[in-house]
């Protein structure tokens, strides 16, 4: 009888321990889903006169996929994106974040161009305003302007199967 | 001399080190107090258990650069903080507000306070009350004291002492 409230307290102890280690402390919640996706205006990675902007976007649903060719994340992300983008559901705006355009290009050149066009963020300026703090992510945007979703992270096949292309389906 | 030598390399070794840290000059030191306040209030978000003050992450650089920019352009620490905030959640602010989602945060410690508080006060009321003695018992108690009085008096009085 003794051992009853202790043994309880350590019951649930463990829970709530079990509970915090299934829970990955890197996802934080971005506070712009619903909001209308940070303007910016940036020059193009490929059409160097050519830049780009959210609002060129503006009735369609695309995706913003954060990429720099320093990041090694990106390169398992790289054959994923790939995919979605043969899929043509919708466009995939490449967003070459902090990153020499030139190392940028090449690397595009060896491992394909899944990208309608990529912005190049130089000063990683667009980066901080749509809340970018690690490399890969992935913003889905809908036909209103507003953020649907946010991928923080490489996306793995898993990902893209079970969340990123149902939404995508209901957005279209 | 060979450690001197040594004491010498390590201490280029450290040089480019110090060398990446950015300095930023202040006109007004209300100012500087001000951004040295909010860099310890705010949280890199690349290298969770560090503010921006501590952090050496590519993020909390740009970050302290934003929070420089913003300060000397006159901004308040309010507008600072909403800046950040928007981008990356409270999860950005050290010390997050008071709201619904956050009360488990704030009111917790106090709730469990609260609770081993009641369960100590039982726990004291349930041994004091085992403890306190019946009447019945006390006057069993005094009945055999009286007997035992008694028996040693007739004892005594047989001469029997030790």
């Amino acid at each position: 009888m003794r051992f009853i409230l202790p043994l309880g307290i350590f019951a649930i102890l463990v829970i709530l321990l079990g509970l915090g280690l299934t829970m990955d402390p890197k996802r934080v919640p971005s506070p712009l889903i619903g909001k209308s996706a940070p303007a910016f205006d940036l020059p193009q990675l490929h059409n160097q006169s050519g830049s780009f902007s959210p609002d060129d976007f503006k009735g369609k649903v695309w995706v913003l996929s954060v990429w720099a060719s320093w990041c090694v994340s990106c390169r398992a992300e790289h054959k994923v994106i790939s995919r979605l983008a043969k899929m043509k559901l919708v466009d995939i705006v490449g967003l070459n974040y902090k990153d020499e355009p030139a190392d940028g290009r090449r690397w595009l050149q060896q491992f394909g161009n899944p990208y309608v066009l990529s912005a190049v963020d130089i000063e990683g300026s667009a980066g901080i305003d749509w809340g970018v703090y690690g490399v890969p992510e992935t913003f889905i945007i809908g036909k209103d302007g507003l953020i649907k979703h946010k991928h923080i992270g490489p996306v793995d096949d898993k990902a893209l199967d079970e969340e990123i292309i149902p939404l995508l389906k209901t957005l279209i | 001399m060979k450690f001197l030598v040594s004491l010498f390399l390590v201490f280029s070794l450290i040089a480019p080190v110090q060398a990446s840290i950015q300095i930023y000059e202040f006109k007004d030191p209300a100012i500087e107090a001000e951004y040295k306040d909010l860099l310890d209030e705010l949280r890199c978000l690349v290298c969770q258990n560090q503010n921006l003050a501590g952090s050496d992450a590519d993020l909390a650089q740009d970050l302290r650069q934003q929070t420089y920019d913003m300060l000397t352009q006159g901004k308040t620490r309010a507008e600072v903080v909403d800046y950040m905030v928007t981008r990356y959640g409270d999860f950005v602010l050290y010390r997050p507000p008071v709201k619904s989602s956050t009360m488990l945060l704030w009111a917790g410690p106090f709730a469990l306070l609260f609770i081993v508080l009641i369960v100590v006060m039982l726990r004291i009321k349930k041994t004091r009350s085992v403890e306190a003695p019946q009447q019945e018992n006390l006057d069993q108690a005094k009945n055999l004291l009286a007997d035992d009085v008694q028996q040693i008096n007739g004892l005594n009085k047989k001469g029997v002492t030790k």
